[in-house]
C-alpha cells in the first residue's frame, strides 16, 4: 500500500487509479460514565471510483461509527479519534480544518440513513430541502433551486416530481422517501456515497427498486459507494468487495464472490450457516453460540473467541492480524484477508 | 357495516366447520379445554373482515371511509403445525395477529377455536380461550414493562389465570420457564434493561409460555435481532413446539426464515390472502404473480445467483387499503393484469387449469390467469 502524496484534486471527475477514500488504522472511543468504549478499534479500508464496498456486521461492531467518523458528523465528544487515518483523494480530512470539511461533506461525500422519514425535516416541504443543497454550496436563486430540485426528482424516478415538488415527508411512501434521500445524496454529484443500511426498513419488493436506483446511479456518475448493513443477501446483489466487521475490528476482507464461497473467518462462516434458504428447506440452523461482546470489555485475544467453535490457548491471548489469504499451493489470494489464527484452516476445510 | 358487499373467498379447499353447540358457559369452557389431536383443526378463520373508519370533524364525526385493514381473510391452523404468514407492510397481517387475539373487534366473520366462534364469547369462555392463545411480539425492547422484573413479568399471566400455577408455586414455575428458554434461572431478579435483544426475546417466549397456551402467534419475533442471534431464537422456537405440542402463526416479512420454520404459508396482499398452500408449493410452485414478485425480490446470499436470477421489479407502491383497486388488489402493480382483472374479484381457490392434477402448482391462488413459475431457483 503506497501513500499517495498528491495535491488535493478539485475536479471531481478526475480519476487516477489510487483510492478514493482510505482509512488507516482507525480508532473510534466514547468516554462514558462506565468507562471507555471502544467503537472501532483499527479499521483499515479503501474504495476506488465506481466500486463498491460493503461493511457488514451486526449492531455494534463498529460499522456505522466508522461511516460517521468520515463524514466527520461524530458527536465530540463524548466520541474521541485517539488514532488513525482518513484519506480522501490522499488528503487526511482529520487533519483538515472545519471549513475544508464542510467543503467535502456534501459535496464530495455524501450519506443516505437509514431512516428517511425521522432524516428529513417534517415542516418543510422535499423540494424546499432538496433546493436548499443548491442555495447553500452553489448561491443558487430560490426558482432556480426549485428546477433543479423537480430535475433530482426525475433522476430518482418520482413519478410526477412536478406536481408533488411541494408535498411535505409524510405525503410519500417509505420507499418515495428513501429515493428523496438518495436525490439529496446525489444532488451535488459527490465522488463517494455512504449508505447506511439504506433498505432495512422497506418493504422487500421496494427494497429492490431502491437498491436498483442506488446502483444504476452509481455506474452512471462512476461513484464509489460505501454500503453498511447486516444483510448478508443484499450485499451479495450489489456489492464488489467486502469487509466483516465484528467488535470493532475488520475480521475478514474479500471480493465478494470469493466471501461466500469460501469464508476465512470462522464469524464470516456461522453467519453464512445460520441463515436460512429461499430455494431449499433445510435442517436445524446452525447458531453461533452466545452473544456479541460488550464494547466496554471486549475479549482479550480475539474478540471472537468466546464465541469460536475452533478457538484455541492462542486465540485467548493474541489478537490476529489482518493478513492475507493463500491457497494451498501458497499463491496469494488476491483481495482476502482474514484476522484469525488458523485462516489457513478455516479456508480450505 | 356489518356486512361488507365485497364477494367473498370461495374458499371450497378449506375443511368445514364443525361448530360446537355450547348452550352454556360452562359448555363452552369445556369444548375449550378438550384437546385436539394432531393435524385436526384448531382454530378455523372465516371470511374475517376488520375494517378501520375514517371520520371527519372534530365535534360531529362522521364516517368518510374505511381503511379495510382485512378484507376477507379464511384459513386453517392445524394442531401441532406453523402457519406462515408473509407480505409487505399495511398488507394487514399485524391486524390478523389481532383479531386472533380478540384484541380488536372483527368488523365481519369469524374465528372458531375447536368449534367456538371466539368473536362472540365473552366471560369465562372467553378468558379460557385467551389463556390458550398467547403472543410474542416484535419488539422486545418495548413489549416488556421495564419497571418490572423479569420475576414479574414472566409470572404476571398467573395473576390473571391463578389456576394454572397457586401462588406459592410461582416462583419455582418461573424458574422453570426461564430454563426453558434457556436464560439462568437465578435471573429472576433482574430487570429487562440488563438483558440484550436476543435474550429479551426469550423472556417474551417465556411469558407466552406461562399459562401452557396451543398456539402462540409471533408477529415478527426475529426481525429486530442480529443475524447470529436470531437463529438460536428461531432454534429454540423448533425445539418448543416439539417439547409442547404448541401451534404456531408465524407472522414475518423475511421470508426465507418463514419457510424454514412453515409447514404451510399464507403471502397476503392488501387484506386479502393472494395465495396459501404449503411451504414446497409456495415457494416452489407459486402461482400467483404477486407470490413471484415478492420472492424474486428477495436479496438471496450468493452472488453467483445475482447473474442467473430472474427478477421481477415491480412498478409503484401499494396502494391505500382505504380505496384499494376494484376487482384484483394486485392488479395495479401486475404484468399481467387484463380488463377481466379490473371488474372480477378473483377467488382463493384451486385454479381451473391445474384442477384435479396432483401437481404442487394445485393449490389455493386468487389469480384469474394463475401460472406456475419458478422463481427461486437457478435454472
Amino acid at each position: 500500500m503506497t501513500i499517495i502524496e498528491e495535491a488535493f484534486v478539485p475536479s471531481p471527475r478526475e480519476d487516477n487509479g489510487g483510492p478514493l477514500l482510505e482509512v488507516r488504522d482507525l480508532h473510534v472511543e466514547f468516554r462514558t460514565r462506565e468507562g471507555v468504549v471502544r467503537a472501532v478499534n483499527g479499521v483499515n479500508y479503501s474504495v476506488k471510483a465506481g466500486e463498491t464496498l460493503a461493511v457488514l456486521g451486526e449492531s455494534g461492531s463498529g460499522k456505522s461509527v466508522t461511516a460517521q467518523a468520515i463524514m466527520g458528523i461524530l458527536d465530540m465528544p463524548p466520541a474521541t479519534i485517539p488514532q488513525g487515518e482518513i484519506l480522501f483523494r490522499g488528503q487526511d480530512m482529520l487533519k483538515m480544518s472545519g471549513e475544508e470539511r464542510r467543503k467535502i461533506r456534501g459535496q464530495r461525500i455524501a450519506m443516505i440513513f437509514q431512516d428517511a422519514l425521522s432524516s428529513l425535516n417534517p415542516v418543510l416541504s422535499v423540494g424546499y430541502q432538496l433546493g436548499e443543497m443548491f442555495r447553500v454550496h452553489q448561491g443558487m436563486s430560490k426558482k432556480d433551486a426549485k428546477a433543479k430540485a423537480i430535475e433530482l426528482m426525475d433522476r430518482v424516478k418520482i413519478p410526477a416530481a412536478a406536481a408533488r415538488v411541494n408535498d411535505y415527508p409524510h405525503q410519500f411512501s417509505g420507499g418515495m422517501r428513501q429515493r428523496i434521500m438518495i436525490a439529496m445524496a446525489l444532488a451535488l454529484e459527490p465522488d463517494l456515497i455512504i449508505a447506511d443500511e439504506p433498505t432495512t426498513a422497506l418493504d422487500v419488493t421496494v427494497q429492490a427498486q431502491v437498491m436498483d436506483l442506488l446502483a444504476e446511479l452509481q455506474r452512471e456518475y462512476n461513484m464509489g459507494l460505501i454500503l453498511i448493513t447486516h444483510d448478508l443477501g443484499v450485499v451479495a446483489d450489489v456489492a464488489d468487495k467486502i469487509a466483516v466487521m465484528y467488535a470493532g475490528r475488520i475480521v475478514e476482507r474479500a471480493p465478494v464472490h470469493e466471501l461466500y464461497k469460501r469464508p476465512a473467518h470462522p464469524y464470516t462462516r456461522g453467519l453464512l450457516d445460520s441463515i436460512p434458504r429461499l430455494d431449499q428447506k433445510g435442517q436445524e440452523l446452525y447458531a453461533i453460540k452466545g452473544l456479541p461482546p460488550n464494547l466496554l470489555r471486549i475479549p482479550s485475544g480475539c474478540a471472537f473467541n468466546p464465541r469460536c467453535p475452533k478457538a484455541e490457548d492462542v486465540c485467548r491471548t493474541e489478537v490476529p492480524d489482518l493478513l492475507g489469504v493463500t491457497e494451498q499451493d501458497g499463491s496469494e489470494l488476491v483481495g482476502r484477508a482474514s484476522a484469525c489464527h488458523f485462516r489457513k484452516e478455516t479456508i480450505h476445510g | 357495516m356489518a356486512e361488507t358487499d365485497e364477494p367473498q373467498d370461495a374458499t371450497p379447499n378449506v375443511s368445514d366447520v364443525e361448530v360446537v353447540d355450547a348452550h352454556s358457559e360452562a359448555e363452552a369452557v369445556a369444548a375449550i379445554d378438550a384437546p385436539v389431536e394432531r393435524g385436526e383443526p384448531i382454530l378455523q378463520v372465516r371470511n374475517l373482515v376488520k375494517h378501520f373508519p375514517l371520520t371527519q370533524g372534530i365535534l360531529f364525526k362522521r364516517q368518510i371511509g374505511a381503511v379495510k385493514a382485512v378484507d376477507g381473510v379464511s384459513f386453517d391452523l392445524y394442531q401441532g403445525e406453523t402457519l406462515g404468514i408473509v407480505g409487505e407492510s399495511g398488507c394487514g397481517k399485524s391486524t390478523v395477529a389481532k383479531l386472533l387475539m380478540n384484541l380488536e373487534r372483527a368488523t365481519a366473520g369469524e374465528i372458531f377455536y375447536k368449534g367456538q366462534d371466539i368473536t362472540r364469547l365473552s366471560g369465562r369462555a372467553l378468558k379460557a380461550v385467551r389463556r390458550n392463545i398467547q403472543m410474542v411480539f416484535q419488539d422486545p425492547y418495548t413489549s416488556l414493562n421495564p419497571r418490572m422484573t423479569v420475576g414479574d413479568i414472566i409470572g404476571e399471566p398467573f395473576d390473571i389465570h391463578p389456576e394454572v400455577a397457586p401462588k406459592g408455586d410461582r416462583r419455582r414455575k418461573v424458574q422453570e420457564l426461564l430454563d426453558v428458554v434457556g436464560l439462568n434461572p437465578e435471573y429472576i431478579n433482574r430487570y429487562p434493561h440488563q438483558f440484550s435483544g436476543g435474550q429479551r426475546q426469550r423472556i417474551g417466549i417465556a411469558r407466552g409460555l406461562a399459562l401452557n397456551p396451543e398456539i402462540i402467534i409471533c408477529d415478527e419475533p426475529v426481525s429486530a435481532l442480529d443475524v447470529s442471534v436470531q437463529a438460536q431464537v428461531i432454534n429454540l422456537m423448533e425445539r418448543l413446539q416439539d417439547e409442547f405440542n404448541l401451534s404456531y402463526i408465524f407472522i414475518a416479512h423475511d421470508l426465507s426464515i418463514v419457510r424454514h420454520i412453515s409447514d404451510r404459508v399464507g403471502v397476503m396482499y392488501l387484506g386479502r390472502i393472494a395465495e396459501i398452500g404449503s411451504d414446497e408449493q409456495i415457494y416452489d410452485h407459486p402461482t400467483h404473480p404477486y407470490t413471484q414478485a415478492l420472492l424474486s425480490a428477495v436479496p438471496v446470499p450468493d452472488p453467483e445467483a445475482r447473474e442467473h436470477r430472474e427478477r421481477i421489479i415491480l412498478t409503484g407502491d401499494v396502494p391505500s387499503p382505504a380505496n384499494p383497486p376494484s376487482g384484483c388488489r394486485f392488479r395495479t402493480r401486475c404484468w399481467k393484469a387484463q380488463d377481466k382483472c379490473a371488474e372480477e374479484v378473483p377467488l382463493l381457490a384451486i385454479p381451473e387449469s391445474f384442477k384435479g392434477s396432483d401437481t404442487p402448482a394445485a393449490h389455493e391462488s386468487a389469480c384469474h390467469f394463475a401460472e406456475e413459475k419458478d422463481v427461486v431457483h437457478v435454472a
